[in-house]
């Protein structure tokens, strides 16, 4: 789950990393008053879990509280990458004469938390990491331990980090380490970290990405959710502990496990067609949740037919394919095309049930995917 | 005759008192795997299934000599219990549950690999050596022996290609399902390895999927270290980037982690490569 960069922020902030002052805004008049009382230059930030908000014009300047009243009405209801904005961040704006880059992360190869430093900040990591990776310092963490201080220190000197300010950012980094470990982060980073006119070092832009499967012990964070960024039917299918993600094909997919879901959605494009979504609704299938499954497919005008191919193994077929029409009864019919595929115990049961109430059955994977293509393609010409 | 699980295993259930746990020791009882013990903390004394519940892995270890444990505590409960297993001197830890904070992953990794603990998973199907043992929650029945070693990042999908081969009478030496999440206990090198040398294994299928450059590594390894035949299958191509495809470690970040890759890599490394599932058995069967 993605917070935020005022969420973000905010917490580094908790840990006593320096952030510029600010609030966040969702009218032009709360931007106006904002400015006011934080009484200096501002600048106004669209707050919308999408990288580029800078280059899309969401990011913008402003003198005096009038201007920022000005550039929140222009931000405020953009559309970023099919994003609204809704909320924006007015923040006194910083004198920035350097910017350098910090963060930590997950190294899956290895299996370790790593810190990384680049004298490069304000452009986008992976960035750096192709055109220049010698720039980019990295401490690897033992999780025993945790970042050490000489760990730190290393990066600031590999950074070429002024002498006078390596204190300061071994603070910082130690800080940011601690927040990534007590929010189960699985990305927290500061970029820019600014060195502004002063000299000092101040967190100007923050992200934080938490680890979905930590969600339920750090209840404070989960509650940080911002359900206006999601998309209603990715919303819908997390509250019934269906994984669901949306695609542009024509053949809504319905699949038990991650892996032969993402394998059912490639076999419709080998054979021509494309995936309309991925949906794994898990282990069993109970009718009420292949009802919301359902509900979900059939919600997207682009799907032309459903494709459902459950490997219970264990599962009783029959049960399923009971389930299936149960589900289509609750949600008052079909109205497109739907192609099944069951194994498992009793799976010419399974079948036997399904065909007498008219769907199409398949035996294998490619035969089903093949009449799934077919169906579309019949469905897409009338 | 196999790899990791065999008719010698003695296996432990953590969690062994719960619905799913309950279930599926009946189901490898059922199919011939020696389960001899359970624990469940406060319900040690208790018999279910024909097993004796122990309250911890210590006392369950020196009762019944179990050498190897299979856990389906709940997520919150799972990382510990893989280091109550490990403390207790159990060798091979196999982990079905799902949701364990990569945080806590990344310690139970670091601790196990200092003390040469194996552990598969977690939120994976778990292992089976057909007509041995079944040490997971696979349906078991679709599995014949045989002479192919198999290894996945995922369940279903495994389940889906097993069922393939078995069709063509293709056998399994063992079949492993090291899980779906980004940080795991043992990944496909470590299973590779152990397949190379098997002597009963006379060729490989790796089901790989998006996320992470395992497949890549294993590439490398395939290059440098294996001399069986390996035939492969990557999960995602259709995949959108920075979209989490189910499984927690199955995700393209930054561009990286795309089955375009994966298959790239393996087929530099010589590893024929299945357009779907079902043509991983019939190379495997043109193979012979």
């Amino acid at each position: 789950m993605k917070l935020h960069e005022y969420q973000s922020k905010r917490i580094f902030a908790q840990y006593g990393i320096p952030i510029p002052r600010g609030e966040v805004a969702t009218t032009p008049t709360e931007a106006r008053e904002i400015a006011a009382r934080l009484g200096t230059r501002v600048v106004v930030k669209s707050q919308v879990l999408v990288g580029g908000r800078g280059k899309a014009g969401g990011v913008k300047l402003a003198a005096t509280p009038d201007e920022a009243e000005a550039v929140a009405d222009q931000i405020l209801g953009m559309n970023i990458k099919g994003l609204i904005v809704k909320k924006v961040l007015v923040d006194e704006a910083a004198d920035i004469r350097e910017e350098i880059y910090l963060g930590a992360t997950l190294d899956r190869a290895r299996r370790r938390v790593v810190v990384m430093a680049s004298a490069a900040g304000g452009m986008d990591i992976e960035e750096v990491a192709q055109q220049a990776p010698e720039k980019i310092i990295r401490a690897v963490v033992d999780p025993f331990l945790g970042l050490r201080e000489y760990q730190a220190r290393t990066l600031a000197f590999g950074i070429g980090l002024r002498r006078d300010l390596v204190r300061d950012f071994t603070a910082i980094a130690l800080s940011l380490y601690r927040a990534y470990v007590d929010c189960d982060a699985s990305l927290a980073e500061i970029n820019p970290l600014a060195i502004d006119a002063q000299g000092r070092l101040l967190a100007v832009d923050g992200k934080i990405v938490i680890d979905d499967n930590a969600l339920s012990r750090r209840p404070h964070l989960a509650d940080l959710r911002d359900e206006d960024e999601e998309v209603p039917a990715e919303r819908e299918a997390r509250r019934f502990g269906l994984s669901y993600v949306k695609l542009d094909g024509a053949i809504g997919c319905m699949v038990n496990g991650a892996g032969l879901a993402m394998a059912t959605m490639d076999i419709t494009k080998l054979y021509g067609s494309a995936p309309a979504n991925f949906l794994d609704i898990g282990g069993g299938a109970q009718a009420d949740k292949v009802a919301a499954a359902l509900r979900i497919i059939l919600a997207d005008p682009n799907v032309k037919v459903v494709l459902i191919n459950i490997f219970g193994g264990i599962t009783r077929c029959d049960e399923v394919a009971r389930g299936i029409l149960a589900a289509i009864d609750q949600i008052g019919g079909l109205k497109v095309p739907m192609v099944t595929r069951l194994v498992g115990t009793n799976e010419e049961e399974g079948r036997r049930i399904l065909a007498e109430a008219n769907l199409i059955t398949a035996t294998s994977l490619p035969e089903a995917a093949q009449k799934a293509v077919a169906a579309a393609g019949e469905e897409a010409r009338r | 005759m196999s790899i990791l699980v065999n008719r010698a295993t003695r296996l432990l259930v953590q969690g062994i008192t719960g619905r799913e746990g309950l279930f599926h020791t009946q189901q490898m009882i059922e199919y011939g795997t020696k389960v001899v013990a359970g624990v469940t903390p406060g319900k040690g004394g208790e018999w279910v299934a024909g097993v004796p519940v122990f309250d911890t892995v210590h006392d369950a270890v020196e009762a019944t000599a179990a050498n190897t444990s299979i856990i389906y505590v709940p997520a919150r409960f799972a990382a510990d219990a893989i280091f109550e297993a490990a403390d207790a001197g159990i060798g091979l830890i196999v982990c079905i549950t799902e949701g364990i904070p990569v945080l806590d992953m990344v310690q139970v990794k670091a601790y196990l690999d200092a003390r040469g603990v194996r552990l598969i998973g977690p939120n994976c199907p778990g292992l089976i050596t057909p007509g041995e043992a079944k040490v997971g929650i696979m349906p078991g029945h679709i599995h014949i022996p045989g002479n192919v070693g198999v290894v996945s990042r995922s369940g279903t999908l495994t389940y889906e290609v097993v069922y393939a081969l078995s069709e063509r009478g293709i056998g399994q030496s063992t079949a492993v399902g090291i899980g779906g999440d980004p940080v795991i206990g043992s990944d496909f090198i470590d299973i590779l390895r152990l397949f190379e040398q098997d002597p009963a294994t006379e060729q490989v299928v790796l089901i790989g999927e998006i996320g992470g450059n395992d497949e890549e590594r294993a590439a490398e390894f395939i290059i440098n270290s294996m001399s069986k035949p390996v035939t492969a299958f990557i999960a995602g191509q259709t995949a959108p980037p920075g979209k989490r495809m189910g499984h927690a470690g199955a995700i393209i970040s930054g561009g990286s982690g795309t089955a375009a890759e994966k298959i790239k890599a393996l087929e530099a490394a010589g590893v024929r490569v299945a357009r779907h599932p079902i043509e991983i058995a019939e190379i495997v069967a043109a193979r012979g």
